[in-house]
């Protein structure tokens, strides 16, 4: 029988990659690699192998040129060794072949600043939006309530009822468009699939702390017009069990937390569409 | 010629670095500013076409959304002063360092040496204010001279001149690598001078050692025999300062103390170190008998413990103070990513899991005046909390545990407390994990960073007061990109068993690294010319000392050298084979194949005797202030939550990530609103285990001011009692010490050390026995002893500081305890007894007070008790446990109540009282310090079962937990002392800090 594959890379500053990885794992994948990014440019591993790739979170080059800026221009410019291609090729051809990414935080950045989200007509490669610096001005680390858009095309927030509890750990996460037509056909096409809001998952809300950084339309993740890129900046990968919610110990929660629910979309799509 | 990229953000997009810098242009120097805007400036020194320098800005140097950016020529517009900042030549630039990468990605070429990229920030400034207003924003606030330049532009100069030109800030020596000789056939006075000046930090009594050993004629002889003269190379000098500076060698600590009570007994003590703190381990552990859970203590650059069957812990806390004082910034980056490197160079090497933090400051609000030199409160928490943040969250390593402590004396010297807990496989490649070896002919491999002038002289500097000659290459900024490649690297070559030993390059740099190395097998010869430079122009001893950081040392047997090294290429990370390991009982160091240091291993870490210390113990005697009666203690309660050692620290600890990795259990806030303090945390570092790794720690230097001893077991008690009251088991718990003192030694300067050296001596008797009454092996710990400034006319002494810090573990994580309150209904129960305890207290420190009767710690009444609540905490019957510490009873049931949502009635006369009636009131019961207490609730259905659990303890039933959100707390005579809403009591206690 054919196994369902994630890989997550790391490198250079990723930080989140094993619990990226529990969490492939516990979602239903039956396999989770964690491929440093020095054992993918010498070829040793390559992303065609795979189904699902994580872009999680950390601090790509120390976010020194700006989040993610650094690593976007190795991926783009870099070479595979052995194989004359750029590493760039392997992303453009994992996306072509209908399989899925998720970013989280920096890797949420990272697919921004590359241009993969929101991938207008099938154009990865065109950044239109970017994540910068928080209007608050510093680093946060606190849990926000996250109002789904159940009319989004993303195969990852599936069956998600209102919306979902989630940690958010960034400095630069505050969402903008590179204009107003970006914005509203992001709003248009459902792309915008998580806004940040009150305990009640009502109205988004631009309000500190519930919205953290000041994002414009209060967007905390966005998807492509495929529904299968998605990044966002609070932090599935860190709620999959209950002991990890702050208040646990108050709470009759379910044994599951909220951020497993995208690992096992992930994977329910994957075996559904991707193993023939 | 070089270039200079500018990045703006457009008009339209709010600058939130700006907006921060003007915030606190208006908070600290009382400037009115109109506005500031920043420009990110990349000065780029290297041949590159125009079209490179395009696609460099457009790329990775701005981003299109939000900047626009220029190729020479400035975007500076609609602004009254310009400010730019950038780093002197040398000191660590990262944003350069990933700048110059990005190019080199773009091009497809590598830099040739002597090129670079150099980032400096432009800060555009709109306001009326002159000249001398502008310099005071740039020095006070934008910039540290130690370690950046600025230029102040006004617009009119500004655009005489078209903006700014190009400034390389590259290093410029003349490239001589010299090794001088030096003559130690001198005067004593010369002696001291040569000592001094050359900031080697060694006595008269050392110097004349040194002396003596190069007069030995079997030793001349030796020499001649390698071509080196009879006197020193200041290599060799170098060499031995930094192994024998109190920072190394610990020479208090091991030094003979002559040790006078006030009784007038006198004892000699051999070394503190070996009495007390080695002691205690090797006690404990014979009492543990077949329960011992150590596996490597105070042999390895941090202490390991068993976790479980396949597991080990392992837990190591530094401090990083005098780089701290200097560079706020950039020494407390360099502090956290620097005791990154001792779990990682424990053992063969561990996965890193968690930071902690603890920093003593000064008041931020201070407004008297300073002493020149030394920054202002304010400007170094903000630079700790800063440097901290970007070393811990970079890192990925969550910072779960800390404190911020204040008191005046800190402005003399931060404390700024580092720790950072790793997992190591019990069995490595079949070996165990926390053992490791070097065999002679194992080759000596430097990995990391490269080697600059940063950091030289950092381990003998911090063994002498702060004074206004502190040397600027002292200070060190961190890298935590360069230090997270390498040790993503290294754990894998771990596992494929490419090296036999590792260690870290911090404090003395290789001269200590691979000195201690050496030690092991027994020598070393070693090439300093083969060592990487950040650039040209190192003496050979600058090299053998620098501690520039992200290094460590490794022993790799020759026949996998070639593994190694192609590995690490493939990592991207540098790794450069220095020499040889050897058996011939000599540090041997040469440059470019010829001898610069012959020194015998012997000499080196054994040549040097025992201080000599006196110590005598006076017990101060303060005025013990009456305790005010009255009727309604509210207002004291809501000072107290207000004051700085107990308000909130929200603004602080939300800035470091405290959940990477996926483990994080108990939060440090936690409760309805996520708001209410955690008394410890715990994680889960193996992710599809329930396991739970505990950490707490305890610190009180007030307690200082009345007998050191009681501070010492008070820290103790509140680091385990932190850790007991989320449910930590004391079966597997173990400790490290942190000293930091003022200078113990007797001098002319410092008048008072037999006093201090008392203080020392009492606080290592508290040391003893109370981990022996609490089982508590002491793993690990350091000492940092001249915690003064002194320059010339004015002395500030820290108070004497010990952080307790202890590490272990809860079988299962999902009966962890939180500190908030549940639901209403619930019994209130106060564990432990309180007394007429208000020495040292906050509400004596309120009052401006110390008073004497400082709380004493009974650990057999509280050890059986811990054991008994940790019993209740595994039946699953305690709803909440917040331990008392500063400010008492009340403070406790304020912060468990707001917490959880809920109000609490507190009945005083139920609580438990010990000692002398006569002091019992209503004051000591809601403020007094007592030790070893805890404030639990418990739902009524589950009274018999906690009862019964808690029977044949100290412990009473004083209240409830009730649905009106209002604290209520009623006195002796019946009445009401304290009633205060929830709101209030958060509200004063969380809007001290809110806005820093």
């Amino acid at each position: 029988m054919k196994k369902t594959r994630a890989i997550v890379i790391t490198g250079n500053g990723t930080n989140c990659e094993a619990e990226a990885a529990h969490a492939c794992r516990l979602g239903g994948f039956d396999e989770a690699v964690i491929a440093h990014i020095a054992e993918i440019l010498s070829g040793e591993i390559r992303l065609d192998d795979f189904h699902f790739l994580n872009l999680t979170g950390g601090f790509l080059d120390g976010d020194d040129l700006g989040s993610a800026k650094a690593q976007a221009n190795r991926l783009k410019h870099a070479g595979v060794a052995g194989t004359g291609e750029k590493l760039v090729e392997q992303f453009t051809r994992f996306i072509a072949a209908g399989k899925l990414i998720l970013g989280v935080c920096n890797g949420f950045q990272l697919m921004v600043k590359m241009g993969m989200l929101p991938g207008f007509d099938g154009d990865c490669l065109t950044q239109r939006t970017t994540l910068t610096f928080n209007d608050c001005g510093r680093f946060q680390d606190r849990w926000v309530y996250l109002k789904a858009d159940p009319a989004s095309p993303s195969v990852f927030t599936r069956g998600i009822g209102r919306g979902i509890y989630l940690p958010m750990r960034h400095g630069e996460g505050k969402f903008l468009c590179d204009g107003t037509a970006t914005l509203e056909r992001i709003e248009r096409e459902h792309l915008a699939v998580l806004k940040y809001s009150g305990p009640d998952y009502g109205a988004a809300t631009m309000e500190f702390p519930l919205n953290p950084n000041g994002a414009q339309h209060a967007i905390a993740g966005l998807c492509d017009p495929t529904g299968r890129l998605m990044g966002l900046m609070p932090h599935p990968e860190a709620f999959v069990h209950y002991t990890h919610h702050p208040r646990w110990t108050r709470e009759e929660l379910p044994e599951e937390g909220d951020g497993l629910k995208l690992f096992r979309n992930a994977a329910e799509y994957v075996r559904e569409h991707l193993l023939v | 010629m070089a270039h200079r990229i500018e990045a703006a953000l457009k008009e339209s997009v709010r600058d939130a670095r700006g907006e921060r810098i003007k915030r606190e242009i208006g908070h600290f120097l009382h400037l009115p500013v109109d506005e500031v805007r920043t420009i990110d400036v990349y000065t780029v020194d290297a041949p590159l076409t125009q079209e490179e320098l395009q696609q460099a800005a457009a790329g990775p140097f701005s981003d299109p959304v939000i900047q626009e950016w220029s190729i020479d020529r400035p975007l500076a517009a609609g602004f009254d002063f310009a400010v730019e900042v950038g780093f002197r030549p040398g000191v660590t630039d990262n944003v350069g360092r990933t700048a110059r990468e990005a190019v080199e990605y773009l091009t497809g070429r590598p830099f040739a040496a002597g090129e670079g990229v150099y980032y400096s920030v432009q800060y555009l400034l709109k306001g009326a204010f002159g000249v001398s207003d502008v310099e005071r924003i740039a020095t006070g606030l934008l910039c540290n001279t130690l370690i950046q330049r600025y230029s102040v532009l006004s617009a009119a100069d500004f655009m005489a001149r078209r903006g700014y030109s190009p400034l390389v800030p590259k290093v410029l020596a003349d490239i001589k690598t010299e090794v001088r000789e030096i003559d130690l056939n001198v005067s004593d006075a010369e002696l001291l001078r040569i000592s001094k000046e050359g900031v080697l930090a060694l006595t008269l009594e050392e110097m004349r050692i040194i002396q003596a050993h190069y007069r030995d004629p079997r030793v001349v002889a030796e020499r001649a025999k390698v071509g080196l003269g009879a006197g020193p190379t200041d290599v060799e000098l170098e060499c031995l300062a930094q192994t024998w500076s109190e920072h190394c060698k610990h020479k208090i600590f091991s030094g003979t103390v002559q040790y006078e009570d006030e009784q007038g007994n006198t004892q000699e003590i051999k070394s503190l170190f070996k009495s007390f703190i080695q002691r205690t381990t090797k006690d404990v552990r014979a009492k543990l008998g077949d329960r011992d859970f150590c596996l490597s203590v105070f042999k390895d650059n941090a202490g390991v413990i068993r976790f479980n069957d396949r597991q080990s812990l392992v837990f190591k806390v530094e401090t990083h103070n005098s780089p701290s004082a200097l560079d706020p910034y950039g020494g407390a980056l360099t502090g956290i990513v620097g005791v990154n490197r001792d779990p990682f160079g424990t053992g063969q090497g561990a996965k890193l899991i968690f930071n902690t933090d603890v920093f003593c400051f000064a008041d931020p609000f201070y407004e008297k005046p300073l002493p020149t030199r030394l920054l202002h409160p304010r400007r170094i928490y903000e630079g700790v909390v800063e440097g901290v943040e970007h070393g811990g969250n970079k890192s990925g390593i969550p910072t779960v545990n800390g404190s911020l402590v204040f008191d005046e004396r800190f402005a003399g010297k931060p404390l700024v407390f580092c720790g950072t807990a790793g997992i190591m496989p019990l069995e490595i490649n079949g070996k165990p994990g926390y053992e490791k070896s070097i065999q002679p002919g194992d080759l000596i491999v430097m990995t990391g960073g490269r080697i600059g002038k940063d950091g030289i002289h950092g381990a003998t500097f911090s063994s002498e007061e702060l004074n206004e000659n502190s040397p600027v290459t002292a200070v060190q900024i961190g890298d935590p990109i360069t230090q997270k490649r390498m040790f993503d690297f290294l754990i894998r070559a771990r596992d494929k068993a490419l090296y036999r030993f590792i260690t870290d390059n911090g404090a003395g740099g290789l001269s200590s690294s691979v000195g201690e190395m050496a030690g092991e097998c027994g020598g070393c010869r070693m090439d300093l010319a083969k060592a990487p430079l950040k650039y040209p122009g190192l003496n050979p001893w600058e090299i053998l000392i620098s501690e520039a950081q992200e290094r460590m040392s490794l022993a790799v047997p020759p026949e996998r050298i070639n593994e190694f090294l192609a590995m690490a290429a493939r990592f991207g990370v540098e790794a450069t084979v220095l020499g040889e390991f050897t058996g011939n009982g000599v540090f041997h160091v040469l440059y470019d194949g010829r001898t610069v240091a012959w020194l015998p291993m012997a000499f080196m870490h054994e040549g040097l005797p025992p201080m000599q210390l006196r110590a005598k113990w006076e017990p101060p005697r303060h005025d013990e202030p009456a305790v005010e009666v009255k009727g309604d203690y509210s207002d004291d309660l809501t000072a107290l939550l207000s004051s700085l050692n107990i308000c909130s620290k929200e603004s602080v600890v939300r800035r470091y990530d405290h959940e990477v990795q996926g483990g994080s259990v108990v939060k440090p806030f936690i409760g309805v609103d996520n708001d209410g303090p955690s008394d410890a945390a715990v994680v889960r570092p193996i992710l599809d285990s329930f396991e739970g790794v505990v950490t707490a720690h305890g610190i009180c230097p007030r307690y200082s001011d009345i007998d050191t001893y009681h501070m010492t077991a008070n820290a103790i008690d509140e680091a385990l009692r932190n850790y007991v009251a989320v449910g930590g088991s004391l079966g597997l718990v173990a400790g490290l010490d942190n000293f930091c003192w003022c200078d113990p030694v007797l001098s002319e300067k410092n008048p008072d050390g037999p006093y201090k050296m008392a203080q020392l001596v009492r606080s290592n008797q508290a040391l003893y026995d109370i981990c022996m009454a609490y089982n508590l092996p002491l793993i690990s710990g350091k000492d940092s002893m001249k915690n003064d400034f002194y320059d010339g006319s004015t002395k500030i002494s820290i108070p004497p500081t010990l952080l307790f810090s202890v590490i272990g573990k809860i079988e299962d994580a999902r009966k962890a305890v939180t500190m908030d309150v549940k639901r209403p209904g619930d019994i209130v129960y106060l564990l432990g007894k309180t007394g007429d305890e208000l020495g040292g207290s906050e509400y004596f420190a309120l009052k401006g007070a110390i008073g004497n009767k400082v709380p004493l710690v009974d650990t057999g009444r509280s050890y059986r008790r811990y054991q008994a609540y940790h019993q209740a905490v595994m039946q699953g019957v305690v709803a909440s446990c917040h331990d008392l510490s500063d400010g008492g009873l009340a403070v406790a049931a304020a912060e468990s109540a707001f917490a959880g949502g809920y109000g609490i009635s507190l009945d005083l006369s139920q609580v438990l009282w010990k000692g002398d009636v006569a002091g019992r009131s209503d004051a000591p019961l809601l403020f007094s310090e007592s030790a070893s207490r805890h404030l639990v609730t418990v739902h009524p259905d589950k009274r018999d079962e906690f009862e019964s659990v808690m029977s044949g303890n100290c412990f009473a039933s004083i209240g409830v937990v009730t649905a009106e959100p209002v604290l209520a707390i009623f006195g002796l005579n019946g009445a009401a002392v304290v009633r205060a809403g929830l709101a209030e009591l958060k509200e004063a206690w969380q809007k001290t800090l809110r806005e820093l």
